[in-house]
């Protein structure tokens, strides 16, 4: 066999994979094996997919994603820590006519945030809202959330979090299924691939329930943050799998075919 | 001539948000100023002009509303009393960092704390010289009269699209309770798309479509000399702000020896204060700033070598006195500048105005 | 012409909407007003005060130490503003209930039997209307066509069958208010 040239090889008779025209080249801010860069992918690809580039607005957090805006190509609009879902109610109600998502982590939605998230979907914004929960704050250095599980040692609870002091890991997502305005509440993970093609489903699922105006629809997915953790990559996949799952079961909580109502109805 | 009505200061900022073309509102219920939004419920008016409006969780949410509104170009309010302010100092920094235009209306009452539901001008500070986090000002209008809380709305807007920065308007609850005479506004239409776009295309979330740039509202920048050339480029525009937007009005200065200096409803009680002080003999007039942000430093300089002191009235312990004192400073002269105020929901009554005039020069 | 008037009583004698309907009828008249009221807890059922001021110029401050007219309505009210009407001025009170009449002397004072005079008319809720008229007889601020026309304004429209008793309870206390003084 002949010596190949790298043209031979760069056709598009030879491609298997492609990223999604609405991935950004940039630098990647993200620490080598957490899983936000794998849901930033797949929201790029859905958001192509379904050719909604020029009517998506996405409300970034505070936290590792704040910068959720330099990976997209769409138009974003950066929120208070907590905040994104009263961000993202401003958006929807005045433009009803364009997709609204927030992208949270759980410090941000469940701990400084929880009022915001719990009426937001209470009202049934027609929104939808990623939530990524890795049990931990990653930006700032590892803190303790109210989503750590009992016993994870953090750099606030350094002999892992005791119940007695800190309480119990916060079940947001169980919460929000409570809630009348919510249509689709799903729990997921990105740590295989059979896994990412599943998470892929429910956020198009999500994205979808909003351009058909269905009121909120709210996608935890159950992330590793290896430098928080202080693990290997392939160490945090395990972990997650082994504690995480335990505590946030993987699966729908709820998927309901509700329209929301109009408002003087 | 338009719809002449008597109405309270605080149903006429609903009136005037509605005619003026407000695309929306989000509120917190809090005395004394909760008229604002039942009078919006009771109007619908989504019905009519198509505006929003929604009671929020939370005045912290209400801010964060306003900001995903303003940041897609659209003409978004808030109304509060002083607390609820203070809930959204936040947010209102966040606006402010992330160039959005907006309008708060502050109808204030007594504090600190949960106070009183008393008419207060105790956030004079608060609304000129802070209240959030960083290096912003809020464009602060005073309104003096209940036609005054009509006319500033659609000021308030103006001035805040005009330099891509909030406005406040800064009032009591005496002015929102009040009932006055006042000629509406022909309603305005709401901007449509296209006029959207053509005023905040360049800037606002509206959609990326193709042949542009991705839009992106954030007060955020990592890189700290990025941020100072940020804080650099506000302090340009507050300077434009200072030079061209100065607002207040002048009653009987011309012979006047003593100057009273009061904004809002101690304005009010002033103009009576001077029909006292005069007919004693005392030759007093008055500069009311109207814009408190910028503040009316130059004509304050302009009088100060030509009167015997100033008396700055305020319902609070002495705020706005500092303005007038640096304003006097700047003007090379030793003008004495005094203050007197009550405080805690207190009106200051025309008599004791006249009475501290006297026992102050 | 300026009238810096105050109108004192409890919560629930219509107060504030007498003040309201002087207020509209000034506006009918083309002048300038301010109605300015006591707020807060002291509204649920305490007293309650309003004042107005209806004035051919812009008016000053609506927070004021003294007044040309006091309406005064209950004792607490009397022993609060009797002292703040300007000599030569008018206090115009309902003798029921007040135990302690008006003892100055520098005033005119006038009383209108409003409260027994509306339960002879059968309707109690016309009291604040008879005042309005024993007040307007004595200070004439307003004529009686823009009343009509505050009221018109003033009242929803599903109460303006109720116009004709309100101004029938004006008249009534145009020809009862006597001066006492």
């Amino acid at each position: 066999m002949k010596n190949m040239d790298i043209k031979d090889i760069i056709k598009p008779e030879n491609l298997v994979y492609d990223k999604s025209e609405l991935q950004i080249d940039t630098i990647m801010h993200y620490c080598p094996g957490c899983s936000h860069g794998v849901v930033h992918k797949l929201i790029a690809e859905i958001i192509e997919e379904l050719g909604i580039q020029e009517d998506t607005i996405g409300v970034s957090p505070v936290g590792c994603a704040v910068f959720a805006y330099n990976y997209i190509d769409i138009d974003w609009q950066q929120a208070a820590h907590g905040r994104a879902p009263a961000v993202a109610t401003g958006i929807a109600r005045t433009n009803p006519d364009k997709i609204v998502f927030t992208y949270q982590g759980d410090g941000d939605l469940a701990s400084i945030g929880a009022g915001e998230i719990l009426h937001a979907c209470n009202r049934g914004e027609n929104i939808v809202v990623i939530f990524i929960n890795n049990a931990i704050y990653g930006m700032t250095g590892g803190q303790m959330a109210p989503t750590t599980l009992i016993g994870q040692p953090t750099s606030t609870s350094p002999l892992g979090r005791d119940v007695a002091l800190n309480g119990y890991p916060m079940k947001m997502t169980e919460i929000i299924a409570t809630l009348p305005g919510t249509c689709y509440v799903t729990r997921q993970s990105v740590h295989t691939a059979a896994t990412v093609r599943k998470c892929k489903k429910a956020i198009k699922k999500a994205f979808q329930n909003v351009m058909a105006k269905k009121g909120t629809s709210f996608v935890e997915v159950v992330s590793t943050c290896n430098s928080g953790w202080k693990m290997t990559p392939v160490g945090a996949n395990t972990w997650m799998e082994e504690n995480m799952f335990a505590e946030y079961v993987p699966g729908d909580l709820k998927d309901n075919d509700i329209q929301k109502p109009a408002i003087g109805n | 001539m338009g719809e002449l009505r008597l109405m309270k200061g605080n149903e006429v900022l609903a009136e005037a948000a509605i005619r003026c073309g407000c695309d929306a509102y989000f509120g917190y219920p809090i005395t004394p100023q909760s008229e604002v939004m039942e009078t919006l419920m009771e109007q619908r008016p989504w019905d009519t002009t198509g505006m929003v409006v929604l009671q929020a969780e939370s005045e912290v949410a209400s801010i964060n509303m306003v900001y995903g509104a303003a940041a897609a170009g659209k003409k978004a309010m808030t109304s509060s009393s002083s607390p609820g302010i203070s809930l959204m100092a936040e947010g209102i920094s966040y606006i402010a960092g992330a160039e959005l235009p907006c309008l708060i209306v502050n109808v204030q009452r007594g504090g600190p704390g949960l106070g009183t539901i008393q008419p207060s001008q105790a956030d004079y500070f608060q609304a000129v010289k802070g209240g959030g986090h960083g290096d912003y000002r809020l464009i602060t209008l005073a309104p003096a009269s209940v036609q005054e809380m009509h006319d500033f709305v659609k000021l308030a807007f103006d001035l805040a699209f005009k330099y891509r920065n909030p406005a406040m308007i800064l009032t009591d609850g005496a002015l929102g309770q009040m009932m006055e005479k006042v000629e509406l506004a022909d309603y305005t239409p709401r901007r449509t798309k296209e006029e959207i776009l053509d005023q905040c295309g360049s800037w606002a979330t509206t959609g990326k479509t193709s042949g542009r740039e991705k839009h992106v509202i954030t007060s955020l920048e990592m890189d700290s000399h990025k941020m100072e050339q940020n804080n650099l480029r506000f302090q340009e525009k507050f300077k434009e702000i200072e030079a061209t937007e100065v607002r207040y009005e002048a009653i009987r200065c011309e012979d006047a020896e003593l100057i009273l200096v009061a904004f809002g409803t101690s304005s009010r009680i002033c103009q009576k204060a001077i029909e006292l002080a005069r007919e004693k003999g005392i030759k007093v007039g008055l500069i009311r700033p109207i814009t408190l942000y910028p503040f009316p430093s130059a004509i304050i300089a302009e009088l100060a070598p030509k009167v015997k002191g100033f008396l700055s009235v305020e319902m609070s312990a002495g705020q706005m006195v500092e303005d007038v004192k640096l304003a006097v400073y700047e003007a090379r002269c030793t003008t004495p500048v005094k203050h007197f105020g009550r405080m805690g929901g207190i009106l200051p009554s025309p008599n004791e105005v006249v009475d501290a005039l006297e026992t102050k020069f | 012409m300026t009238e810096e008037l105050i109108i004192a009583g409890f919560g629930g004698q219509g107060v504030l909407s007498m003040g309201k309907i002087l207020a509209y009828s000034g506006i009918m008249d083309n002048k300038e007003v301010t109605w300015f009221p006591s707020y807060g807890p002291e509204m649920r059922g305490g007293t309650a005060n309003v004042t107005v001021i209806v004035s051919d110029k812009r008016i000053s401050s609506p927070v004021l130490h003294e007044f040309d007219t006091a309406i005064i309505l209950n004792q607490q009210s009397m022993d609060k503003f009797e002292n703040s009407v300007k000599p030569g001025g008018v206090l115009l009170y309902d003798p029921n209930g007040i135990i302690h009449p008006p003892t100055r002397t520098d005033i005119q004072v006038y009383k209108v039997e409003g409260t027994v005079t509306a339960v002879e008319m059968g309707n109690p809720r016309v009291f604040n209307m008879i005042i309005v008229g024993g007040y307007l007889k004595v200070r004439p601020i307003v004529s009686l066509e823009h009343v009509e026309k505050g009221l018109e304004k003033s009242l929803p429209s599903r109460y303006h069958n109720l116009i004709p008793l309100n101004l029938e309870a004006i008249r009534k206390g145009q020809e009862i208010v006597e001066k006492v003084n």
